[in-house]
């Protein structure tokens, strides 16, 4: 922690008698940062777990329309969460290399994880189209409804993160590797594996479980 | 000075004008008089708790005051204990009260919920009426498929009869409450909620809707009466006379949003109708009145318990 | 081009909401001309609307609250006033759809727009001073949540003027709040602005507990942290766990309304039923929200007010935690009578019980504090034994709705209504007025007026009682809630009494008005020289009042339980101040216009999803990432207090002290 940190945050004096957790005095900027971050992607886990729970409630009403077994297609799933789980290895890759400092390396990884995540969307879009084109959209059932907003929601972040990481590489391009810009790569790639262990469970509980015969 | 004295006196001030707005809140008409089983034990309970917690929060409030009072900053005579904070007595003490309590009232709550489930039968030398009951906007449809017959905003039972209750929505949430009589439940579309109750006294009773459920809410009063078991009989067989058939035409026309509807009678009603509403499907077309429906009105043995869900 | 929005939209044919909003439209061009005239915009832009010190945020939602308290209460009055006049043959002077909207804005409100942003308010400015530390983790997106939320106030005042607000109560239940039953813009204003709103408060959670957890004073531990700041952390926690699932819940609603999805809908396979689920899992640890750190004010008063560390601190905390944990079991019994059977509604009756048993703990260990103290009676005080004796009684109503077969015959109704009017204004309205005049001097440099303050108490006091306990006696006669017309004529008493303790309670906010003025006015009377005008125990009030803007010269070592009154007590043992620190730049965070641009775009935005004026709302995302982005890209962060200021202003402080520190040890 360096002492304009330090001094941002109000620690200007040492440590006083130990008392257990919490007793040095306000943490620094590149804890408290992605303790935050952390939060609120603890938050956003609860929303997903509120369209877990409504897809899980929901499942079997299809109203006479298409079911889970007939819609999904196993190959294509297991290629957007091929593409998704490498980027996010890819961003592993990123961020080593912004600890490195390496700007060439941190541009390209940052891009790579976008493209695989395009990937990911283009694959998700063209499955969501397929299903509105044949009658299986989100107006059909509570079922369709539910499936097109929790797998939707993910899109949606992706699309957000996606978002991020042009902002990003920007940020990285004009300013360089800062402390607050580098926190913010940090926080970028929390967000990123988190969407990976959102899509896990998407995975299992929306495509394996329904498409068990 | 006169200002900290006045303030237990305000407080009893406040006590009694409170006392009095609940004594002389027993209006004959409540749910504090009920008219049967299901409500007489709901009231029992009702008056039982609420005696168990006076018990402790009264003795809570005066010990507040007196507290606060006897060590106000002036008072001289009271012994001042600044780093008295804590005691393993008190805590002791502080913590076992509403846990005691808590497991006598979570005692009588596990018993009492599963006594009053509304959807199990009451137990009656007498076999029960089904009524099926549909919330219409704004007003209640009832449908007697024993008797052949439907009412709108007007239920008539026979005293002493277990009423079985099966309840639906034809459109938004509301909630069928007789307050005289006892449980109240939530009619839903699309999905069957089932209830018990009994009027041992003869009377006429208020019936309302219990959940807001748009412009009309406040007009979908309608009355209950409970009269004589031979009465009910001659009642429902008058009613079958009456010209008014609930095909699906004339529930098309029901259907139409209208408040403060005045109580009617049908004297036919379409073959398997409530569910057909409850299917959120178009009501059955009527058969010629020269094959009437069956006219179970005069009192059914007993039923099975599985029969009677 | 304007998607729904047309001519009509205004009420041209309704004359009360058309005259309301003409006077309000005058009332706040007045003010604003008025504040232009006398100079304060520039003031007002760089010392509030762009601050992101704590302080002045918490200031701004209070401010927020108050304004709300009265849009809220006018709502509250034509309801009394209606329900007075609506019996028998007379309909009263509101027909239904006026009716419906009105109690549908009123608790909207009073929760969402004015209990919310006091509590948050309060906790914005007492828990870093508290946690004796400069400001919260994350001082920008302090600035943004006030924004947001005063983006959802906005639109939801906006619907008075512009088209209708939701008919289907505060929490919009479907398949009345669907499309085919509420076609119109009204549920739209609402699930759009509380959809804003959800997200500065979110961003306020993850501040505040980040805060709590990861920037203290040194050596103060869990168990050195002040009552009010344990609440609000349990607070914050809730928010944070449960506020998603309500922005989940009116997404997908919005869903069914905008796009023809079938979550809650009649037909394809929607369940209504879930919506009740989802909204009651968010709904209850929601009360918690607010009670919590209402109990949090009622420790810190009571304890400072009897002369006594508060008693039992562990037990309190330890109360505190488990109902934060238990607020999320319970929530099946907001509707045990949609026939879950038997050992469902036993078992979450159970659970609600025993959350009564932490509450009931609280009191208790209120009341030991005040044995063996020394107890002064100021407004505050009043407030906490005010709450102490209304509290128990919602607390035991709450007990006899936690049992079913009790619920059974008096769900929804008046006695539902009275019940939780009682908890929230024993406990959270008691609360933030006692925490308002508790921490007025130290936000504003002098004391509210005593007098005043006690007869705006009793106004609540007496006005709760009356307003209240004759709708305890309806709910017994069969009267359920939300009637726009009283069929029964005997009713009619009762509402009369229950509309004289609404005007008393008006009076209470009438003279809460007239206080705040009247105080303003003649502060030089009341001032607080010292910075402890209620000697007491927390470090708040270590500071002068108001506190320079960093709080803290250098961070206080903490060294004990209640830390400020360790440091008095060896102060007067030793007759010194503690040795003066050596002074350093202090950093601190600058201000900016993120918030409440960001929050005009998402204002317009709103605007925009609710009117169905697509180009409008992408342009209003496309503006609100921009300003994000533009935050984003800036090279100053902080600027800098050179030592020799924050010298000069401590050694102000330190001369004060030393002034009172003679009066306290000067011989009696």
């Amino acid at each position: 922690m360096s002492a304009t940190e330090a001094a941002a945050i109000g620690l200007t004096h040492g440590s006083s008698e130990d008392t257990g957790l919490g007793h040095r005095g306000p943490e620094s900027k590149s804890i408290v940062v992605p303790y935050g971050f952390w939060l609120f992607v603890l938050s956003d886990i609860v929303l997903f777990s509120a369209l877990f729970a409504t897809y899980a409630a929901l499942s079997h009403a299809t109203d006479g329309g298409p079911t889970s077994n007939e819609l999904f297609d196993r190959t294509l799933v297991a290629v957007e969460t091929l593409a998704l789980l490498v980027s996010s290895f890819i961003c592993g890759l990123a961020m080593i290399a912004a600890k490195r400092r390496n700007m060439a390396w941190t541009q390209i990884w940052l891009l790579v994880t976008g493209l695989l995540g395009a990937v990911f969307l283009a694959i998700e879009l063209y499955e969501f189209g397929h299903m509105i084109h044949i009658g299986a959209g989100p107006q059909r059932s509570a079922f369709l409804s539910s499936f097109f907003t929790l797998v939707g929601c993910h899109g949606a972040h992706v699309t957000a993160g996606l978002l991020w990481i042009g902002t990003m590489m920007a940020q990285v391009w004009a300013k360089g590797f800062r402390p607050e810009i580098v926190r913010r790569l940090l926080c970028l790639s929390i967000f990123w594996h988190a969407l990976d262990i959102i899509w896990v469970a998407i995975f299992t509980i929306v495509y394996l479980i329904g498409t068990l015969p | 000075m006169a200002r900290v004295r006045s303030f237990p006196a305000a407080l009893r001030r406040a006590a009694l004008a409170a006392a009095a707005a609940l004594l002389t809140g027993s209006c004959d008409r409540g749910i504090l008089n009920p008219v049967g089983p299901v409500g007489s034990a709901e009231k029992t309970i009702l008056i039982n708790s609420t005696a168990i917690m006076l018990a402790i929060i009264i003795p809570t409030m005066i010990a507040t005051v007196a507290v606060a009072w006897w060590f106000r900053a002036g008072n001289r005579k009271a012994v001042y204990r600044p780093d008295w904070e804590y005691s393993g007595a008190v805590e002791l003490v502080v913590w076992s009260i509403p846990a005691l309590t808590v497991l006598l009232l979570g005692g009588i709550a596990w018993i009492g919920s599963h006594d009053l489930d509304p959807a199990k039968p009451l137990k009656s030398p007498n076999a029960p009426v089904t009524v099926q009951v549909v919330s219409l906007d704004w007003k209640w449809l009832f449908i007697y498929p024993d008797q052949g017959i439907a009412t709108v905003n007007q239920l008539v039972i026979p005293a002493g009869t277990p009423v079985n209750f099966q309840l639906t929505s034809a459109t938004v949430w509301n909630v069928f409450f007789v307050p005289q009589m006892g449980t109240m439940i939530y009619t839903m579309p699309r999905m069957t909620t089932r209830l018990n109750l009994q009027a041992d006294k003869q009377g006429i009773y208020d019936g309302l809707s219990a959940h807001y459920s748009g412009d009309g809410f406040s007009g979908m009063q309608f009355k209950v009466h409970a009269v004589p078991p031979q009465q009910f009989a001659a009642w429902a067989q008058n009613a079958r006379g009456t010209p008014k058939a609930l095909d699906g035409a004339a529930y098309a026309e029901l259907v139409k949003p209208s408040s403060y509807v005045k109580p009617m009678t049908y004297g036919a009603v379409a073959p398997r109708l409530f569910e057909s509403i409850v299917a959120n499907q178009a009501p059955p077309p009527m058969l010629p009145k020269t094959t009437p429906p069956s006219m179970r009105v005069s009192p059914k043995p007993p039923l099975e318990p599985a029969n009677a869900r | 081009m304007l998607g729904k929005l047309t001519w009509h939209a205004i009420p041209f044919d309704q004359p009360i909401p058309l005259i309301t909003s003409l006077i309000v439209i005058l009332i706040i061009g007045a003010i604003g001309i008025w504040v232009w005239r006398k100079g304060w915009w520039p003031y007002l832009w760089n010392e509030y609307i762009t601050s992101t010190d704590h302080k002045r945020i918490g200031i701004m939602y209070i401010v927020l609250a108050l304004v709300m308290l009265v849009r809220g209460f006018a709502d509250a009055l034509m309801m009394r006033a209606q329900q007075s006049l609506a019996i028998g043959a007379s309909q009263g002077y509101l027909p239904p759809e006026h009716y419906d909207q009105i109690f549908s804005a009123h608790g909207t409100i009073m929760i969402f727009f004015m209990a919310m942003p006091f509590i948050i308010g309060l906790m914005n400015f007492v828990v870093p001073l508290q946690l004796g530390v400069r400001d919260v983790a994350f001082p920008t997106m302090n600035n943004v949540s006030f924004w947001l939320t005063a983006s959802g106030a906005l639109l939801v005042n906006l619907s008075l003027f512009i088209g209708e607000f939701s008919r289907t109560g505060w929490l919009a239940f479907p398949p009345l709040s669907e499309k085919a039953f509420s076609p119109g813009v009204g549920v739209d204003y609402y699930l759009v602005a509380l959809q804003i709103s959800g997200v500065g408060t979110v961003l306020t959670a993850v501040n505040f507990v980040t805060t709590i957890l990861k920037v203290r004073a040194p050596g103060m531990s869990y168990m050195r942290m002040p009552v009010f700041t344990w609440t609000s952390l349990a607070a914050n926690l809730l928010i944070l766990a449960a506020f998603p699932v309500l922005t989940a819940t009116y997404a997908m609603l919005m869903l069914d309304r905008y796009l023809g999805f079938h979550f809650f809908t009649n037909n394809g396979g929607g369940n209504s039923m879930l919506y009740m689920n989802l909204i009651w899992v968010w709904g209850h640890p929601e009360v918690y929200i607010l009670a919590l750190p209402s109990f949090g004010i009622f420790s810190e008063v009571v304890s400072t007010f009897s002369g006594k560390p508060l008693f039992g601190y562990r037990s309190m905390v330890y109360a505190t935690l488990a109902i934060c944990i238990i607020s999320f079991m319970v929530w099946l019994h907001h509707f045990f009578t949609m026939g879950a059977g038997a050992d469902v509604n036993a078992l979450f009756g159970i659970a609600s019980m025993i959350i009564a048993v932490p509450t009931g703990v609280k009191i208790f260990n209120w009341l030991f504090t005040m044995y063996g103290g020394r107890v002064r009676f100021t407004v505050p005080m009043y407030y906490a034994i005010g709450f102490m004796l209304t509290f128990v009684i919602g607390g035991l109503t709450g007990v006899l709705l936690a049992m079913p077969p009790v619920d059974f015959i008096v769900h929804n109704s008046l006695f539902l209504v009275a019940h939780f009017h009682n908890v929230i204004i024993g406990a959270v309205v008691f609360g933030v007025m006692a925490g308002y005049t508790y921490w007025f001097p130290k936000a504003l440099g002098f004391t509210l007026d005593e007098r005043l303050g006690k007869m705006i108490f009793w106004c609540w006091f007496i006005g709760f009682y009356l307003a209240w306990f004759p709708e305890y006696a309806l709910g017994f006669m069969g009267a359920t809630r939300r009637l726009q017309h009283i069929a029964d004529p005997s009713w009619k008493p009762y509402l009369d009494v229950a509309m004289i303790g609404a005007l008393v309670i008006l009076a209470g906010i009438v003279l809460t008005v007239v206080q705040l003025l009247y105080s303003i006015k003649t502060r030089d009377r009341r001032l607080d020289l010292t910075g402890d005008p209620w000697d007491g125990r927390t470090l708040e009030w270590l500071t002068l009042s108001p506190p320079p803007h960093f709080n803290f010269a250098v961070l206080p070592d903490v060294h004990g339980e209640e830390a400020y009154w360790t440091r008095k007590l060896t102060a007067i043992r030793e007759e010194k101040l503690i040795e003066e620190p050596k002074y350093e730049d202090i950093e601190m965070p600058v201000n900016t216009p993120t918030g409440v641009i960001c929050a005009f775009f998402a204002s317009l935005t709103g605007f925009a999803v609710i009117w169905y004026i697509w180009w409008l709302a992408i342009l209003g995302l496309i503006g609100a990432f921009a300003v994000l982005v533009w935050y984003a890209w800036r090279d100053e962060h902080e600027h800098i207090i050179p030592a020799a200021e924050v010298a000069e202003l401590e050694r102000e402080r330190r001369r004060v002290r030393a002034e009172l520190l003679k009066t306290l040890t000067a011989p009696a």
